[in-house]
């Protein structure tokens, strides 16, 4: 596929050769046709003029000798470039002027049976007051001529009649050639200057159009990489102008959409961080009294007691991972980063929840990284919760520095042996609140534990992603090396 | 359940303030609570409590500005109830001498837990002291001189400056001084021993930002020097 550029170029060349080419053709025939008809005139008229003036009126009743026919030769030959025989029709033979003839430019058979009227050659003719004079163009040896030949008239008191002498000239067009030759190489250089200033007005054309076409790219593909921002020049009425307009008015409708969408999925975020924030004020209060109810409530009230300490911790969990994901979407959470052993940092997070004889663990020793411990923890918690809760047995945690594809860091991997995620909802697994069982209206989390785990590892620029296994599931989180700040 | 303390709770919301104070009490503390922090600093001055647990979020002065003023003149324990772990206030909070922080809603075991941490004393023994070029560190009297003139330390950095000097020239991971000196069991701030240690070295290091005393380990913790 050519580019644009390339293809106007082309045209534009293809164009300008064209009308060069054709235009030249033209007036290289025209000049041509004009030349030979001048020059064939020319020597018609003079052949004609001559032989009036040299055939003497009354021939005598003899042989026609070289003598009489020699005078008549030379006068025809006089111009230079051209040569003259003539033939004078004996009954012994032909008397010739001298020269050998036909001589060795040979002078068509064709033109000399017109002359001798041996059937018709009207396309050489050319009758001139009663006289007729044939003549045909040769080339010989590379030379063009003309062959003019004639019988020779006599006056008599009836007009004009044949005698038995013809004559013929041979006249050398050499020069109307090289004329010609001259003209074709001034019309070909002429006309490959036109085609060069095609070629230049091409390229200028070309980027008049391609200017504002590239504009365009320009503004297009940053529209593509969100900068809903940028608009184009547009400069005067042509379909690109056109094509300018649209552009910038299709790129205002979708930035006044995409901003009311932000505005919109803005307000809604703040909304959730709102409310979030406002319940944890009430849920302080109902966390610092539920262990006091818990604990004191005996007969049925002990059993409302459990169910109202049991949703306060669920509902704590849910506002605390909202919260979290608020953080993220406002841009406003931060690492704090700690130089940790991670292994033990593992260890503790399981011991932490008494799951240390639940899941097996595979860890590098005295693996120390950067990283925000309490963010790790989450990361942690959520994948072997998960694990755990979905899964079966064993479960496993391994961890392990990591080199390569993604550059020095470590690599934490939590697998179980369960029935694994059903391929077509793999994808959606860090969606928010996205449920894999449709029917199941509540689940033990919050819908969000994945995300934020996601998020936390993002915030380490890392990365956390499922595996693609045929048996189980298997999370894999990955952490870059952070240097120490040189503070 | 060990020693009851006298606690002053600063918390503006009433159902909130009214819940901390029923678990704290119900836990065996005498609780004082106030609702703004002029009347908390007001409480201070007049009765002076044990420990000071304080919201950051408070109408009028707020909690950090709070624990400034107390700090002024009182090495009193304080801890930060705060809404975030990763708040600004957070830092600012331990910067101007909080001793450590809960994020809200905390449940109260985990509350006590803290300020019974706070709280405890260092075990007094009369036969260490030890001197370190000018530094002179008495676990006997639980005074700290430095070239000859008393240096006033909150219990928390005296704490953490005994256990950075109980190992001179070993380093001791962030972690590991949250779990002495904190108590936390698990996953404690590293801002907390970040902030501390700064405040101590702005006591007793003639230049804070090149301290000679407390070193910092890049990648690993901290590391007490002996010069």
């Amino acid at each position: 596929m050519m580019g644009l550029r390339a293809r106007l170029v082309a045209a534009f060349a293809a164009v300008a050769l064209l009308a060069s080419a054709i235009t030249a053709g033209i007036a290289y025939w025209l000049v041509r046709l004009a030349m030979l008809e001048r020059v064939q005139n020319a020597v018609v008229n003079d052949v004609r003029t001559t032989l009036n003036q040299t055939v003497p009126t009354q021939l005598p009743n003899m042989m026609l000798t070289a003598d009489l026919l020699q005078p008549i030769s030379t006068a025809l030959a006089r111009q230079p470039g051209r040569r003259s025989w003539v033939l004078g029709d004996q009954p012994g033979g032909w008397a010739t002027s001298g020269a050998k003839f036909p001589s060795h430019m040979r002078i068509p058979p064709k033109l000399i049976a017109a002359v001798r009227g041996e059937g018709r050659h009207d396309e050489l003719a050319r009758p001139l007051r009663g006289q007729q004079i044939y003549f045909q163009r040769i080339t010989y040896r590379g030379v063009p001529y003309l062959v003019v030949g004639t019988p020779v008239y006599l006056p008599t008191t009836s007009g004009r009649t044949a005698s038995p002498i013809e004559a013929y000239v041979i006249a050398s067009l050499s020069r109307e050639r090289d004329d010609l030759d001259r003209m074709a190489t001034s019309v070909a250089v002429g006309g490959g200057a036109a085609v060069l200033v095609a070629l230049l007005l091409a390229l200028l054309a070309a980027r008049s159009v391609l200017r504002p076409v590239r504009r365009l790219a320009a503004a297009a593909q940053g529209l593509g990489a969100g900068d809903l921002h940028g608009r184009v020049e547009v400069r005067g009425r042509d379909e690109l102008a056109r094509l300018a307009r649209i552009f910038n008015s299709s790129a205002e409708a979708l930035e006044a959409s995409v901003t009311e969408l932000r505005e919109m999925e803005r307000s809604a975020r703040r909304f959730v961080a709102d409310v979030s924030h406002e319940l944890r004020t009430p849920l302080t209060a109902m966390t610092a009294v539920t262990d006091a109810l818990e604990e004191e409530a005996t007969g049925s009230a002990a059993t409302a007691a459990n169910l109202v300490a049991e949703e306060t911790r669920r509902l704590r969990t849910l506002i605390g991972h909202l919260l979290e994901i608020s953080r993220f979407d406002a841009g406003a959470a931060a690492l704090v980063l700690d130089d940790v052993d991670v292994p033990q940092l593992i260890r503790q997070s399981l011991r932490l929840r008494d799951w240390q004889e639940k899941v097996e663990t595979d860890l590098a020793p005295q693996l120390r990284a950067r990283v925000d411990p309490r963010r790790f923890d989450m990361i942690l918690a959520n994948l072997v919760g998960n694990a755990l809760k979905h899964g079966e047995p064993p479960v496993t945690v391994r961890l392990r520095r990591s080199y390569v594809p993604d550059g020095p860091g470590i690599r934490l991997r939590v697998f179980d042996s369960g029935p694994g995620i059903p391929k077509e909802i793999r994808k959606h697994v860090f969606d928010r609140f996205y449920k894999a069982d449709a029917a199941r209206t509540r689940s033990e989390g919050s819908g969000l534990g994945l995300a934020i785990a996601r998020a936390n590892a993002e915030l380490h620029g890392g990365e956390l992603y499922l595996l693609d296994t045929d048996t189980g599931t298997a999370f894999e989180l990955w952490l870059p090396d952070i240097p120490a700040e040189t503070a | 359940m060990g020693p009851v303390a006298t606690i002053l709770l600063v918390e503006d919301d009433p159902s909130a303030r009214a819940a901390l104070e029923f678990a704290l009490s119900r836990l065996g503390h005498s609780v004082t609570a106030r609702e703004t922090g002029e009347l908390g600093l007001e409480q201070v001055r007049t009765q002076r409590p044990e420990i000071v647990i304080l919201d950051v979020m408070l109408p009028g002065i707020d909690g950090v500005e709070v624990c400034r003023r107390i700090r002024a003149d009182d090495s009193l324990p304080i801890i930060l109830l705060t809404a975030r772990s990763d708040d600004i206030d957070v830092v600012v909070g331990l910067e101007a001498g909080a001793d450590d922080y809960v994020v809200k809603p905390v449940e109260p075991r985990v509350l006590d837990a803290r300020l019974r941490a706070v709280l405890r004393r260092v075990e007094r023994d009369p036969g260490d002291r030890s001197t370190h070029g000018d530094l002179v560190i008495d676990r006997g009297t639980m005074k700290v001189r430095r070239a000859g003139e008393d240096v006033h330390l909150t219990a928390t950095e005296l704490r953490l400056l005994l256990e950075l000097s109980r190992h001179p020239g070993q380093v001791l991971t962030r972690q590991q001084l949250l779990a002495s000196v904190w108590e936390h069991d698990f996953l404690g701030d590293s801002r907390l021993v970040d902030a501390t240690v700064q405040r101590v070295r702005s006591k007793i290091e003639d230049v804070p930002s090149r301290p000679r005393f407390i070193e910092t380990v890049r990648g690993f913790g901290y590391r007490f020097v002996a010069p």
